[in-house]
């Protein structure tokens, strides 16, 4: 049932995503209503999917790698629907909604198990929770950041396209960028002390020093330097934006970190 | 019965020939009640603006409606004849006139397509002649719809939506760096007339914080005055301009006065905020280099140019779609005018009593199945003089008022009365298409 729903929203999602993409270079209403129609109906049933899935499943004490996936890439559909509800910014469907359908396909590529550590408390279901809502924050960031580079880009060579026309004005996409940051980098903070609790309980040791975890407090401390430089220094709008892509670059390296992990530990 | 329309616009003749003609506001009324004093005129509009002067009538005979007008128009001024006139008039009637009109109020006939103040201009010569009672049931109908058109156009249309002035442009421009004008603060240097304007849209926008500097401190003050904003002494603007979102520079100057260390300062002190700089100088007051600084964005008057001229083509693009629209309200605005007519009422009023008649004659002879064929053709016959005399007096009316300035006022009651549907557009359309007089078959 569950697995019904989600092949159904992996394919509105990438319906979305094609008529999203044509969006960028095309001016048309009636284009941007159906993507936005898709994608709403992608969203519905992508809720059921999880939904059902939380219900009948096979009622796990931890989430698997793919369920983290499918829930980030559900996240990601409702911050675009909410934004686009209040702002009317078509076009951040065009960058957000390609994300998640990215994220969704490897949340199918990858084994939905249960990973072989058995954690003795439920914590482990925050832990996740909580980072992958950072990451929604990241992402979100990363996504505004690469829209600014983009605008900005195109204001600097004066080339007046139908993508400059629909771009927002680059001081919205640089608050985006921040706020995305201030609400995402407590929310990572938050996960990865509930992940060394975890941890505690079920190793005996918050930190073991793997390569995830490793490049997890990496990415952590990146973040951290970029939220204080933008906070004290003025590290806003272009710098801003190329440092937080960079910092998405290893939130997702953390992620295929512990893809490979909990494929591995499968197979 | 015709709707016409009669004029020149700055498409058929130059500024000398269209200055004589304008009417001043103060003597609209005059001139709409001498255009109406016309015999033959029973209805009319006049619209003056400086780019066109047109006379919309509704005229009982085509050639003498149309040689009235030309009249009335050359009338407005001694040294115009109007012989003089007629190489730039054009002439149009029917579904022409009307589709000219919904053009006209669309800003699809302007000097600049999409501009607004065309249909602010119909809508008061129309409230003149309402004044003035010199329109009647059509014209009222017709420039109605136009102005519904119009509106329609503007909204369901990009047509009007793009900047296509220098001045307009650069805040057009402005609004893709900041998502909100109303707290920025723009630093005006220099008082030339473009950033003057410039400025005027800045402030239109939302812009509450105007600094203004030139050379001279009086100018200064005097219009820092006008923006209601502060002057600023021009020795320290360039250390000022961390203070402004948005600097707006036109001066006499022969050199450049804000170079790229100015603005890589500037931008440093605004903590890497995005700044706006508009040079509408020529020789330019700003160096290029600045174009390089990173969150500095500087736009000179060329680029400015090249944006309106890019928003001038894509207005065009939306005009085809606007002169769709037209096309089909002139459709819906003929069919309407066709109900107007005497002939096809007189028609559509005998074919509905036939219809009710016969539907009665088949309900009643339904039920009286025993009937000899006399007593048949008695009822028939009953029924037949009955509506035939109810309808009577209103069809010998219609007739006779044909002619009348009330015609169309009787059909109108009488499709009330009688409940009768429009007439269909295909109906006869061939025989009443809209006759069009132009310069080149103009007789004489």
């Amino acid at each position: 049932m569950a697995a019904v729903f989600f092949m159904v929203t992996m394919a509105l999602y990438f319906a979305a995503t094609v008529s999203f993409l044509a969006l960028l270079v095309r001016r048309a209403d009636a284009l941007s209503t159906f993507s936005l129609t898709i994608t709403a109906v992608g969203f519905a049933t992508h809720t059921v999917a999880l939904v059902t899935r939380m219900l009948t499943g096979p009622g796990a004490s931890s989430p698997s790698i793919h369920e983290a996936l499918s829930f980030f890439s559900w996240m990601l559909i409702l911050v675009f629907l909410a934004v686009e509800f209040r702002h009317r910014l078509h076009v951040l469907g065009s960058f957000i909604v390609p994300l998640a359908l990215v994220s969704l396909v490897s949340a199918a590529a990858l084994p939905d198990t249960v990973p072989t550590l058995q954690p003795v408390f439920r914590t482990l279901w925050v832990h996740v929770t909580l980072s992958m809502l950072g990451t929604v924050g990241f992402a979100v960031a990363f996504v505004a950041g690469v829209m600014y580079l983009i605008q900005d880009g195109l204001l600097k060579s004066k080339r007046f396209n139908v993508l400059y026309s629909k771009l927002p004005a680059l001081d919205f996409l640089d608050d985006l960028n921040q706020q995305s940051i201030v609400l995402g980098f407590p929310l990572l903070t938050l996960g990865i002390i509930t992940g060394a609790i975890s941890a505690e309980f079920a190793r005996g040791s918050y930190v073991n020093w793997n390569p995830e975890q490793t490049w997890a407090l990496v990415t952590w401390l990146f973040y951290f330097v970029v939220l204080v430089g933008r906070l004290t220094v003025g590290w806003r709008a272009k710098r801003a934006a190329y440092l937080t892509i960079i910092g998405f670059a290893g939130v997702v390296l953390t992620l295929i970190g512990v893809a490979i992990k909990s494929f591995g530990s499968v197979s | 019965m015709h709707i016409v329309v009669v004029g020149l616009s700055h498409k058929t003749a130059p500024v000398e020939i269209r200055e004589k003609l304008a009417v001043p506001e103060s003597r609209l009324g005059e001139a709409l009640n001498r255009l109406c004093g016309y015999s033959g005129i029973k209805e009319g509009m006049l619209l003056s603006t400086c780019n066109r002067v047109e006379v919309y009538a509704v005229v009982e005979e085509l050639e003498a409606g149309y040689s009235r007008i030309q009249e009335f128009l050359a009338d407005a001024h001694l040294s115009v004849s109007s012989e003089q006139l007629t190489p730039h008039l054009y002439w149009q009637t029917g579904d022409r006139a009307v589709a000219h009109l919904f053009r006209v109020a669309c800003s699809l006939d302007s000097m600049v397509v999409g501009e607004s103040q065309i249909l602010g201009q119909v809508k008061d010569a129309f409230e003149m002649a309402l004044t003035h009672k010199t329109t009647g049931l059509i014209l009222n109908k017709v420039v109605k719809k136009a102005i519904t058109v119009a509106k329609r156009v503007r909204t369901d249309t990009r047509i009007a939506e793009t900047a296509v002035s220098v001045s307009y442009a650069a805040v057009e421009l402005a609004k893709k760096i900041f998502s909100d004008l109303r707290d920025k603060t723009v630093l005006l240097v220099g008082a030339g007339e473009m950033a003057k304007l410039a400025a005027r849209h800045f402030i239109a926008s939302g812009v509450r914080h105007v600094r203004v500097t030139t050379r001279t401190p009086q100018h200064a003050v005097a219009l820092a005055d006008r923006f209601s904003g502060t002057a600023v002494p021009f020795e320290q603007f360039r250390e000022e301009m961390a203070a402004a979102d948005i600097v707006l520079v036109s001066t006499g100057a022969a050199h450049y006065l804000v170079g790229s260390d100015d603005v890589q300062r500037a931008v440093k002190q605004r903590m890497n905020r995005p700044m706006f700089l508009i040079d509408i100088s020529v020789p330019r007051n700003i160096d290029p280099a600045v174009r390089h600084v990173d969150n500095a964005f500087l736009f000179d008057i060329d680029d400015l140019k090249f944006r309106v001229e890019q928003n001038r083509g894509g207005r065009l693009q939306e005009a085809e779609q606007a002169e769709h629209m037209v096309v089909e309200e002139v459709g819906a605005v003929r069919q309407w005018l066709k109900s107007l007519e005497v002939t096809p009422t007189i028609v559509a009023l005998k074919s509905r009593v036939e219809d009710i008649k016969r539907a009665e004659l088949e309900k009643a002879l339904g039920r009286l199945t025993r009937l000899a064929p006399q007593e048949r053709d008695l009822i028939e016959a009953m029924a037949s003089s009955i509506v035939n005399k109810l309808i009577h007096n209103t069809m010998i009316t219609l007739k006779s008022e044909v002619a009348s300035a009330d015609a169309a006022a009787f059909v109108e009651a009488a499709r009330r009365f009688f409940n009768l549907a429009e007439v269909s557009s295909s109906e006869d359309l061939e025989i009443e298409a809209p006759t069009t007089r132009t310069n080149a078959n103009k007789p004489g």
